[in-house]
């Protein structure tokens, strides 16, 4: 249950943003989250919409975006089919994570005077 | 204001930042990485589910080195002190982090279990004992060199499957309870390393049993290999 510690960061970092901004209020955010990161994405927007009521928040809906898991060989032999080691077919050197592991603030809306 | 017309009315503007959610977490982990290797000290996150032996490993890994390395922990959990008291039974030196209700360690946890922790800078080794549990701690840098997962024989063969996130950070998996593998028919290593093998991009296996002693000597020598050279940084300081 770690997402309400990751939402917990998330309003500082909001907060840090909008006041260097200047903004009134927050009207949307959006976040990406990779398949790997650890993250339940449905407790996050629980923990998300709890904290949200009486803050700068209060009429910023939540968008996550989910990131897919991608391995690949680190010398370009492709990416690693789901399922299988993680090592590269061709050369079997050790995968790549080239996505999927992301727990992401990626933008905010600012309402700004 | 309003840019059109000059009105008052405020406007929303978007703002791409791009950040890491646990950028604090993670300057928080940095600055603990500064304290670890300007002491040279090894620092070990060591995690695993409740029961997947990692204070056994811990007490196991004080009887070897005996007096051939200084070992410390920091040991999280929830709401007793009785991992670290059962670690300073074994001789080593050890406090622990009550996190309350949190469910893993975060780099600042860590920064003041040092505080804590007298003479962790004379250390070889320190050990993160981390909270059981296989979500969330993984989620958290705390400035270690590396991250060891207890996974004990009696869990089942899927865990790596079912908890990816965790084996894929880990640099080693410690197999233990390894002593119990004759009363469970089912259990078969070659499954667990296949397992390992879909989510660990270099899995690393070492099977032990902290009850007997087997493969301790194998666990010892990996860490040998980890241990940050004290004589020759000495030499490198005096050189400046």
């Amino acid at each position: 249950m770690h997402e309400y510690s990751i939402v917990q960061s998330l309003f500082d970092q909001i907060r840090e943003a909008a006041r260097a901004r200047g903004a009134v209020a927050v009207r949307r955010v959006k976040v990406q989250i990779g398949d790997i990161a650890g993250v339940d994405t449905q407790l996050l927007r629980t923990a998300y919409e709890l904290f949200r009521e009486r803050t700068i928040c209060e009429r910023a809906p939540l968008e996550i975006e989910a990131i897919a898991v991608r391995w690949s060989c680190p010398d370009g032999h492709g990416d690693i089919e789901k399922g299988r080691a993680l090592v590269c077919p061709s050369c079997a050197r050790p995968a790549r994570l080239e996505a999927g592991d992301e727990i992401v603030l990626q933008q905010l809306e600012l309402e700004v005077p | 204001m309003c840019q059109a017309c000059g009105c008052g009315d405020s406007h929303v503007v978007p703002v791409a930042l791009n950040e890491r959610i646990l950028a604090a977490n993670d300057r928080a982990a940095r600055h603990n990485r500064v304290h670890f290797r300007d002491a040279r000290v090894s620092a070990i996150n060591l995690m695993g589910s409740p029961g997947a032996g990692k204070t056994a490993v811990l007490e196991a890994t004080a009887r070897a080195f005996g007096h051939a390395a200084k070992v410390g922990v920091l040991a999280g959990d929830l709401a007793t002190d009785n991992d670290a008291q059962r670690i300073r039974a074994a001789g080593l030196v050890a406090e622990s982090i009550t996190t309350g209700t949190a469910c893993h360690l975060d780099a600042e946890m860590v920064h003041k279990g040092l505080h804590r922790l007298l003479g962790w800078r004379e250390l070889d080794y320190l050990f993160i004992e981390n909270v059981g549990n296989l979500v969330c701690p993984a989620v958290y840098y705390l400035g270690q060199d590396v991250n060891v997962v207890a996974l004990s024989v009696t869990e089942g063969e899927d865990k790596p499957l079912k908890y990816p996130t965790m084996f894929q950070k880990a640099d080693l998996v410690l197999v233990t309870k390894i002593d119990l593998l004759p009363f469970l028919p089912h259990v078969r290593i070659e499954t667990i390393r296949e397992n390992l093998s879909i989510v660990m991009p270099a899995p690393r296996m070492i099977l032990v049993s902290a009850a007997t002693g087997e493969g301790i000597d194998g666990w010892i020598e990996w860490l040998e290999h980890l241990r940050t050279p004290r004589a020759s940084a000495t030499v490198i300081v005096g050189a400046l």
